[in-house]
């Protein structure tokens, strides 16, 4: 056992600017957070109560075992967009009937839980980790089908989700619906594509086409309940597996469905009754420094997150701009590696690629956190082939087969946000604090490289430069650059799976763990051709 | 105090239950005698046969079945090799003809003369037997001589005990009807309808003498006893010395026992007897009746008088001559008698399983204890089953103190902290009653229970349903978390929307715990100052207002139960989900009570009219009548007659003319 000493002294004037500029992030964070909480605003949602209907919260409340946590995934989607915050679906990972599921419950106080871009790109996130994860998928319906005037950004990639969910079926993933009201035209599919289908007396609609669309295509007079109700599902089409008697009944028998899945999970914590961390989580707020080129010390993270900030240390005299170790979290094994002082050399790539290789030997999940602005740069880092190194660390962290999770705490920038595991490494998770930034640069350094090139060309064709006006351009696009890096944008953009309150990262991560235990750990030991 | 045994006993059969059965066996075993139970169908797994050494089985479940049976249990006493019966109390203990058989059997009789069991039988016979030995009597009262001035009367059987065939009289109008009523109803539960009428005292003291008498002539009295909480003309709670006593002072003591053991005398009285007076607040005594046989609460004399009653009545059956001074009291003694039911509700008896049972800070069982100390007498233990064949009592508690105070506080605490759940009891209006200024100030009377009524004493009684809730909340919570992610936050929401929610019920009222663990720790909704110390699903350690209070909490069924010092509260889980399969239809019509259903008046399809009675329930010796709701239509009855039925099972369906 090796447990981290911490240095940080909470009461230094750094310590609380830093907490002070977190507090204050959070603060913004939580004002978007509640337009998603909020859903289609009071008045939607007292009219939705008003017809003796839960909102979607309040369904995955009930759905969810008492006591037990819920993690929000995506909550933030949409942001910056001119969609609702939130992409009209609520979507996490709960226990059901003590299994861990993915939920996925349509908002309907947002424009009748139509579906937009935002939707569908939050959903198929979701069904991307409940494949990756093994989760059962409940799926809350009550969506009016697609937003229509987005069709052509939802039609065509939309067949995918009803795709994946007869995929998650084939591979043995259990899928069930519970249909709350509307789930029309193409939203029939989902009941049809689930394994397990409850509808509601009077409540539940589900047909290809409603009565005046029927009356359009064929002439037949019908109703909405001879084509679609709970009562002609049940009885007749035998599409409905359950009948529910309203809402509370559904979420009864999905309760019930869930619990004779007889499913179980790959493995279990390490560590049945593992400790908390030694140091107290509410200092994680005093630890970024509010500017962002500052180093910081990881170390004083993972105190607070792995139990009993216990962390034994690989490699520390060697590379040391980038933290590996060992530690549980939540009685979890995982490697750790963080980002020490930004910059990663070609010694901080091989340490990182050697520990990966490691991880995948003792099948043993890895957490990143991501403070990096890069590879290093210059002609002496180029002769000593940091791009060989680099690549090293990139072909090992995407080859990798244990589960990865990232955790952007500070700057995520250029090669760097590769090399630890970004999005498009397909990390089991990503999370941001709302300290992290993500770009392709800084953005000064964009903004001074756009300047520079701009200039260099008008003197190689000989042209006048304008350098007022570049200067204008320049102060513009660190602006632009700075405001794209922000988490919000990219967590609207469902670049990450959520932001989280850095107090929250142990249990965060600890969810994100289990339900990652849902599926068999597998190392390998093949990876590409590491150029040495 | 005993002189040489002329007849010896080596085994006794207890023709009893319950309590009083272990404490008889208490006694014997103390002595090296062989202890022989015998048990119903209902008791074959109560504590009183699991601690004789051996018993006999008495088949059938009803006291008529069983233990009424005084053929069966000579049997049983032959069989198991009982030379001696004790009867204990209720039952065959004051029946003349069960003891004459048990003498003609050739076994040890432990009680006192068949012929004098006889004469203080009929009340009115043994009125004038005292009356003639100068014991002062209330005069008897022809019905049809009785006149305006004689109100308000009480009608009695003369065959009669606890309070049946007993009216009370207020208007001339009302007399035949009671004279009439008492005595069916004496004719039905003694077997003589035989019933006299007497003054009444609205608000009296009912005042007792212990005697003992032995074979030789000589009669102690030991002391006496004040009952004078009662409900329903039962005793609830009973003391040693009577405070009325001690405040008139002079020498009513001196001939409040003159009187005791002249009225053993002249009959000849043998072994343990009660005789009981009628006083009023100015210390005139009226003789009552004689009980011949240990009362319930005899503890609370063997307390003060440093005796054991129970051993007393054995040397006295192998005639060993009482012996020394009359044992005088000292101390005071309180025993409440903790019964299973609801006195808010019409003092209505309860019936379930005792999950729990555990009295804290015992000092003794069915023996003596010292001063400052707790002795328990009891019937029931962790997972005993109170049916509706036997009398509701689960326990005494008795405390002993140096003053009457101290010991009415002690008895308070303890009662207060009794873990008993699964039954309802009366727990709390003892803790109430004991407390309150009238009984601290030892001026209650007879009329306690009517000037205030249960519901009344009872309603800040026990621990605050709202804190009790919140306490089972957090337990339930604790208790609730599964296998996956324990070491997470309770509820842990990374997008934080409201509250948890836990409801629990107490009678009708609802309690909702809105509760959620922020990082401050625990939140509860509408109640500020509440920190939580320490939660796990048996106990809670909350800070309140900066003063840390812990609870232990049991669960069984769908109950929680809070104990803590101050008080106890049993709640219902509201669940979560209702299973539509499990609801009533509506009209539907449900047992208000266990019992037996002894008369049905109707069949499926009949139109009946609101408030008609349908069927009749009997529990607990009393009739339930089950009435129509409204106007409608029989359309179940799914019971049928003599069927056992549990609380809350569906009777019967009406359905309304709209339904």
């Amino acid at each position: 056992m090796t447990v981290l000493r911490s240095t940080l002294d909470t009461g230094t004037e750094e310590s609380q600017a830093a907490r002070k500029a977190m507090l204050a992030s959070l603060d913004e964070l939580a004002a978007e957070t509640a337009k998603a909480v909020a859903g289609g605003g009071e008045k939607a949602v007292a009219r939705h109560h008003s017809r003796g209907k839960l909102t979607a919260r309040e369904r995955i409340e009930l759905l969810l075992d008492e006591d037990s946590p819920f993690l929000e995934l995506a909550a933030l989607a949409g942001y910056g967009s001119p969609f609702t915050v939130g992409g009209s679906v609520v979507a996490g990972i709960g226990v059901v009937s003590g299994v861990e599921c993915l939920l996925i419950a349509n908002d309907p106080t947002v424009k009748g839980g139509a579906s937009n871009p935002w939707s569908l790109r939050k959903t198929l996130r979701m069904h991307e980790i409940a494949e990756q994860n093994r989760l059962p998928v409940i799926a809350l319906v009550e969506s009016g089908g697609a937003d229509l005037p987005t069709q052509k950004e939802v039609f065509i990639p939309g067949g995918a989700v009803f795709r994946n969910l007869t995929r998650l079926s084939a591979k043995g993933i259990p899928t069930i619906s519970l249909v709350f009201g509307n789930s029309t035209a193409g939203g029939a599919y989902l009941p049809g594509m689930s394994d397990h289908v409850v509808m509601i007396e009077k409540r539940s609609k589900v047909f290809l086409a409603g009565p005046p669309l029927v009356k359009a295509a064929t002439g037949e007079e019908s109703d909405d309940e001879s084509l679609g109700g709970a009562d002609m599902h049940a009885r007749v089409s035998g599409l409905a597996d359950h009948y529910a008697l309203d809402e509370q009944d559904a979420i009864r028998i999905g309760r019930r469905i869930v619990a004779r899945l007889n499913w179980r999970k790959a493995a279990g914590p390490a560590t049945a009754t593992p400790r908390p961390p030694r140091y107290a989580a509410g200092d994680l707020l005093s630890i970024v420094p509010p500017d962002p080129k500052s180093p910081f010390d990881p170390r004083e993270v993972i105190a607070r997150i792995v139990d009993d900030s216990d962390f034994d240390e690989v490699k520390p005299r060697y590379g040391d701009s980038l933290v590996t170790g060992w530690a549980q979290l939540h009685g979890f094994p995982i490697g750790i590696l963080a980002n020490a002082r930004g910059v990663l050399f070609s010694a901080e790539a091989q340490k990182a690629a050697q520990f990966i290789q490691l991880a995948n030997q003792s099948r043993t999940p890895l957490l990143f956190l991501h403070n990096t602005t890069g590879y290093m740069v210059g002609r002496e880092y180029e002769q000593g082939g940091i791009i060989k190194h680099g690549a090293m660390m990139i072909n090992a962290v995407s080859n990798s087969t244990v589960p990865h999770i990232s955790l952007l705490i500070g700057n995520s920038y250029g090669a760097g946000h590769y090399g630890m595991c970004g999005r498009a490494y397909d990390p089991r998770f990503v999370f941001a604090w709302p300290s992290a930034r993500s770009a392709v640069m800084g953005a000064q350094q964009l903004a001074d490289v756009t300047y520079m090139v701009s200039r260099a060309s008008a003197l190689a064709q000989g042209k006048p430069f304008d350098e007022e006006g570049a200067q204008v351009v320049r102060h513009m696009i660190e602006q632009q650059i700075s405001a794209e890096a922000m988490p919000a944008v990219l967590s609207g953009l469902i670049y990450d799976d959520g932001i989280i309150d850095p107090r929250d990262t142990r249990d965060v991560l600890g969810v994100a763990l289990s339900a990652i235990h849902t599926a068999p750990v597998e190392g390998t030991g093949s990876f590409g051709v590491f150029r040495m | 105090m005993t002189d040489e045994a002329t007849m010896t006993i080596t085994s006794v059969l207890v023709a009893n239950r319950g309590e009083i059965a272990r404490r008889v066996f208490a006694t014997c075993r103390r002595r090296g005698l062989a202890t022989v139970a015998v048990f119903s169908d209902a008791d074959a797994g109560s504590p009183h046969v699991r601690e004789a050494d051996s018993a006999v089985r008495l088949p059938g479940a009803t006291p008529a079945e069983t233990y009424l049976r005084g053929d069966l249990v000579i049997e049983a006493a032959r069989r198991a090799g009982a030379d001696a019966i004790h009867p204990g109390y209720g039952f065959l203990s004051e029946n003349a003809d069960f003891a004459r058989a048990v003498i003609e059997a050739g076994l040890i009789w432990i009680g006192p003369d068949p012929d004098t069991i006889e004469v203080m039988g009929s009340k009115v016979a043994s009125k004038a037997r005292m009356a003639e030995a100068g014991v002062p009597v209330l005069d008897l009262l022809e019905p049809d001589a009785i006149t305006e001035k004689d109100l308000p009367v009480l009608v009695k059987a003369s065959a009669g005990g606890g309070g049946r065939g007993m009216r009370i009289v207020r208007t001339l109008a009302e007399l035949s009807d009671a004279v009439a009523s008492a005595a069916r109803e004496a004719g039905a539960a003694f077997g003589d309808p035989t019933v006299f009428c007497e003054r009444y005292l609205d608000a009296g003291h009912h005042v007792e003498v212990q005697v003992m008498a032995d074979a030789h002539g000589t009669v102690w009295a030991l002391g006496e006893r004040e009952c004078s909480l009662q409900r329903r003309h039962q005793k609830v709670i009973e003391e040693a010395p009577s405070p009325l006593v001690d405040r008139v002072g002079g020498d009513l003591r001196k001939r409040l026992l003159a009187a005791g053991r002249d009225a053993a005398a002249a009959v000849g009285y043998r072994g343990a007897g009660t005789v009981e007076f009628l006083a009023d607040a100015g210390g005139d005594f009226w003789f009552l009746e004689m009980n011949t046989r240990l009362q319930v609460e005899h503890p609370v004399t063997e307390c003060v008088t440093g005796t054991d009653l129970v051993g007393l009545q054995l040397d006295i059956a192998a005639g060993v001559a009482l012996s020394g001074p009359e044992p005088a009291m000292s101390g005071h003694a309180i025993e409440a008698r903790l019964y299973a039911e609801s006195p808010a509700d019409d003092w209505r008896p309860q019936t379930g399983t005792v999950v729990t049972f555990d009295v804290p800070e015992v000092t003794a069982r069915f023996g003596r204890t010292g001063p400052d100390g707790i002795r328990l007498d009891s019937g029931v233990e962790n997972g005993s089953v109170v049916g509706t064949h036997y009398d509701a009592m689960l326990a005494k508690v008795i405390a002993y103190a140096p003053t009457r105070d101290a010991a009415a506080r002690q008895l308070a605490a303890a009662l207060r902290r009794t873990r008993i759940h699964g039954v309802t009891t009366n727990r709390d209006l003892l803790v109430a009653s004991l407390l309150h200024p009238r009984f601290l100030d030892g001026t209650a009377d007879t009329s306690f229970y009517a000037a205030h009524p249960p519901a009344s004493l009872t309603a800040t009684a026990g621990l605050d349903p709202a804190l009790g809730a919140v306490v089972a909340a957090l337990a339930d919570a604790a208790a609730g978390r599964g296998p996956l992610l324990r070491g997470v936050t309770s509820g842990f929401r990374n997008i934080p929307v409201g509250y948890r929610s836990r409801v629990y019920a107490v009678g009708d009222r609802e309690f909702e715990v809105s509760y959620r663990f922020g990082r401050d720790g625990l939140e509860v909704a509408g109640m500020d100052g509440l920190a939580l110390v320490e939660a796990d699903a048996g106990a809670v350690v909350l800070d309140v207002d900066g003063v840390v209070r812990g609870w232990t909490v049991g669960r069984f069924d769908d109950r929680v139960v809070v104990d803590g010092p101050r008080g106890a509260v049993e709640l219902r889980r509201v669940p979560r989900f209702t299973d539509p399969s499990a609801q009533l239809p509506a009209g539907a019509l449900t047992a208000p009570m266990p019992g037996t259903v002894v008369r049905v008046d109707v069949k499926v399809g009949d139109t009946v009219a609101a408030d008609q009675p349908l069927l009749w329930l009997e529990a607990m010796k009393m009739e339930h009548v089950v009435r129509a709701p409204a106007d409608g239509t029989v359309t179940e009855l799914p019971v049928a007659l003599g069927q056992q039925v549990g609380q809350g099972t569906t009777l019967a369906v009406v359905a309304g003319r709209d339904d």
